[in-house]
């Protein structure tokens, strides 16, 4: 995009800057757009699991219904309460809202199409993921009151405890992929299950990875058996609960964001992105753009996400520490250990090794 | 030979499939709820939703300023005032039902003796100021020649059961 | 030019952050303020093309360090003035310490300008090797060269760590306070419930 910068008869520098300006915009936007829409589709999901009908009025099918939420939140007041910490009671949803976006500056869309292609895209990505902790025990602390409070308790303690497994799970693929870009280690899946099955998922050894990194992901992201931060039933809504108007949509958008970043990992990491699902010629599914397979494997796990909501219920904190630490820290160190075990035995990475 | 059962049930996470295979199993079953504001259950004739004040087939009102309703209303919802009219009858010159603070006991239209106060099939009356909700006599009036029809045919409907 | 702009954005920010840590009333204030100072200390580290170890800065100090200081800070009940009270008392020590600091940097300076420091031998075994990316470099460096140094520092964290947990662990003290989760998840549903189907007006014997 920089060379078609550069034929408006920009220099090299304003050109850059034009071109990265531009590719941002061309994902922050239409990711804005899938929020919206995501939304939508997990409340539908819902819904027909409980067999309810869900938002059906506001245009056909109810398509438009996350255009009137966030209308309707548009126009409300913005209430600060008095004894809240000011600054901070305001920065802290544009921190959760920002971090959201930032990390999808390196998840890759098709080969070759992302925004900064980095050689450490998956510590960019770890790095990003723990600081979106930030947004929530800020605005804990900022809102002054009792259950925010225990909100950003919980958070921080739920969320340092599960990144760790998750950067044992990471470095497993990482092991396998032999890198940290991930449009490379897309590329290392292709074909990798029996020579046809694009993932890494067709793994036995990385398989039970991915089990671990899906429910490690929906602890993450607070999605519904690790919602402790909002639980209604005892936290009022959590760290929200004095936020109102944009700040609670940026956070409300922040929320969606990461939980359709963390599908797009599990695409990415365990699922071959947007490499079609089997790696033969004789269906024409390689005529179809990585783009969409990689859209389609993301709706997919959104909507696991959605269907794990529907079934299970909340879980209790101490088991929640007891599942991180007790059962995915262990078992991650061990597949870490196995897995390079394996990868030395077979000398997966060549005679050097 | 359970507990081995058991431990690779716990590791495949088999409750957790088990769940989930119920649940998808539910995602494809047809909907219970109806599509509501396009589609609506029928209601009972003595289902009691908004009230009405309603009129004889001359156009004369029925209320007669018994206070009755008044009397009996739990939540003390209901103001009259009356006076006599230029012809002598009693009639009310107010006649208020704070909806805000009605609890759809039907008392008031039990205690009707003359089928002046009823609770007609209107449920949808949400306002967007709480003001709204304060009727008078006005607008009571209005809502029974809006719904005296229906109101007409559930007390017909009603009527062997009383 | 953008390197340039981009270099004097993190270094200003970074200064200037650092003094509102040691200048802000509120230690919740100065925690994030440090945590501002960290995120471009790693964009400082990105320019120079030392990417990996930016994102280690900010995967270690601001996204696990950094939240437990803000943990533990956010609980303090601060008395204002008792934080002021201690001024003049610690002045002194704060002035040596200051002056320690300016001397070191002084020495720093130059020894650096006298370009005597040997940092490693530029074609042994821990020269960079030309077209790889430095999470290579460093990876072969640390399993070659610093080896030893490497795994001692790992046996002083494992020490540290088990000797935090000797140090705070105490025994519960008693078994009801405790819930044993593991034991909660071996239970059956045939232990725990039973189908009864009691006649009409009878009750039920437990």
């Amino acid at each position: 995009m920089t060379e078609f910068f550069q034929s408006l008869g920009m220099n090299y520098e304003w050109a850059w800057f034009s071109a990265t300006i531009a590719g941002i915009l061309l994902i922050a936007l239409p990711l804005m757009l899938a929020v919206a829409m995501i939304i939508y589709m997990d409340r539908k999901v819902w819904a027909a699991i409980n067999l309810r009908r869900g938002p059906n009025v506001v245009g056909p099918f109810g398509l438009l219904q996350s255009f009137a939420d966030g209308l309707k939140v548009f126009l409300q007041e913005t209430i600060v309460p008095s004894a809240a910490n000011k600054g901070i009671f305001l920065l802290a949803p544009i921190i959760t809202f920002t971090v959201a976006l930032g990390a999808w500056a390196v998840i890759p869309f098709d080969a070759g199409v992302v925004l900064a292609d980095i050689n450490v895209g998956l510590l960019y990505i770890l790095a990003i993921s723990s600081l979106s902790v930030y947004g929530i025990v800020m605005s804990g602390w900022a809102s002054n009151s009792k259950y925010p409070f225990f909100s950003a308790m919980r958070a921080a303690a739920q969320m340092i405890s599960y990144e760790v497994s998750i950067g044992f799970i990471l470095v497993c693929v990482v092991l396998w992929a032999g890198t940290f870009n991930l449009s490379e280690i897309v590329e290392a899946q292709r074909g990798h299950g029996l020579g046809i099955v694009n993932g890494y998922w067709f793994n036995i050894l990385l398989f039970p990875m991915w089990v671990m990194f899906f429910i490690s992901s929906l602890a993450e992201t607070q999605r519904v058996p690790f919602d402790l931060t909002e639980a209604e039933s005892e936290l009022v809504a959590g760290y929200q609960t004095e936020y109102s108007s944009m700040s609670f949509a940026l956070f409300w958008l922040g929320e969606y964001a990461n939980i359709l970043l963390m599908c797009a990992l599990n695409a990415l990491l365990f699922f071959g992105g947007w490499l079609p699902p089997l790696d033969v010629d004789w269906i024409p599914w390689f005529d179809i753009p990585g783009i969409v397979w990689l859209f389609a494997k993301i709706l997919f796990f959104f909507f696991m996400f959605s269907w794990v909501m529907a079934t299970v219920p909340r879980y209790r904190y101490d088991q929640l520490m007891r599942l991180g630490w007790k059962v995915f820290l262990p078992i991650s160190l061990l597949f870490v250990a196995v897995i390079s075990g394996y990868l030395m035995a077979t000398g997966h990475f060549g005679a050097a090794a | 030979m359970s507990t081995v059962a058991h431990l690779i049930k716990s590791f495949t996470l088999w409750e957790f499939v088990k769940a989930h295979a119920l649940t998808l199993k539910y995602f494809f079953k047809p909907k219970v709820t109806l599509n509501y504001p396009f589609e609506k259950n029928p209601l009972s004739p003595r289902f009691r939703g908004e009230h009405a004040l309603r009129r004889y087939p001359n156009g004369e009102e029925r209320c007669i300023a018994c206070k009755l309703c008044e009397a009996v209303c739990p939540a003390q919802a209901i103001t009259i005032e009356s006076e006599p009219r230029e012809d002598g009858s009693r009639r009310t010159t107010r006649y208020d039902i704070d909806m805000t603070k009605c609890i759809y006991c039907g008392f008031c239209q039990e205690a009707c003796p003359v089928d002046a106060v009823v609770e007609g099939p209107n449920f949808e009356y949400a306002t967007e100021t709480r003001e709204e909700l304060l009727y008078d006599k006005a607008k009571l009036l209005a809502n029974g020649d809006k719904w005296e029809r229906a109101i007409a045919a559930n007390l017909e409907a009603d009527a062997p059961y009383r | 030019m953008i390197q340039t702009i981009a270099f004097y954005l993190f270094a200003t920010i970074v200064i200037a952050s650092a003094v509102m840590v040691i200048t802000a009333r509120n230690p919740v204030h100065s925690v994030l303020w440090l945590i501002l100072s960290f995120f471009n200390a790693a964009g400082l580290m990105v320019l120079v093309g030392a990417e990996f170890i930016a994102m280690l800065l900010v995967v270690v100090y601001v996204g696990a360090v950094a939240v437990l200081f803000l943990f533990v800070v956010m609980m303090l009940d601060i008395d204002f003035a008792e934080l002021r009270a201690g001024f003049m008392k610690n002045f002194p020590l704060g002035i040596a310490v200051a002056l320690i600091l300016l001397a070191e940097l002084v020495l720093g300076i130059g020894a650096y300008q006298t370009g005597a420091i040997e940092l490693g031998d530029p074609s042994g075994v821990g020269a960079p090797r030309v077209g790889e990316s430095n999470i290579e470099n460093i990876g072969a460096l640390l399993y070659t060269k610093y080896l030893f140094l490497f795994e001692a520092a790992g046996i002083v964290l494992l020490v540290a760590m088990i000797g935090a947990i000797v140090l705070t662990h105490r025994p519960p003290k008693s078994r009801r306070s405790q819930q044993d989760v593991g034991k909660q998840n071996r239970r059956r549903p045939e232990e725990a419930t039973v189908m009864k189907s009691p006649p009409v007006g009878e009750g039920v014997e437990l």
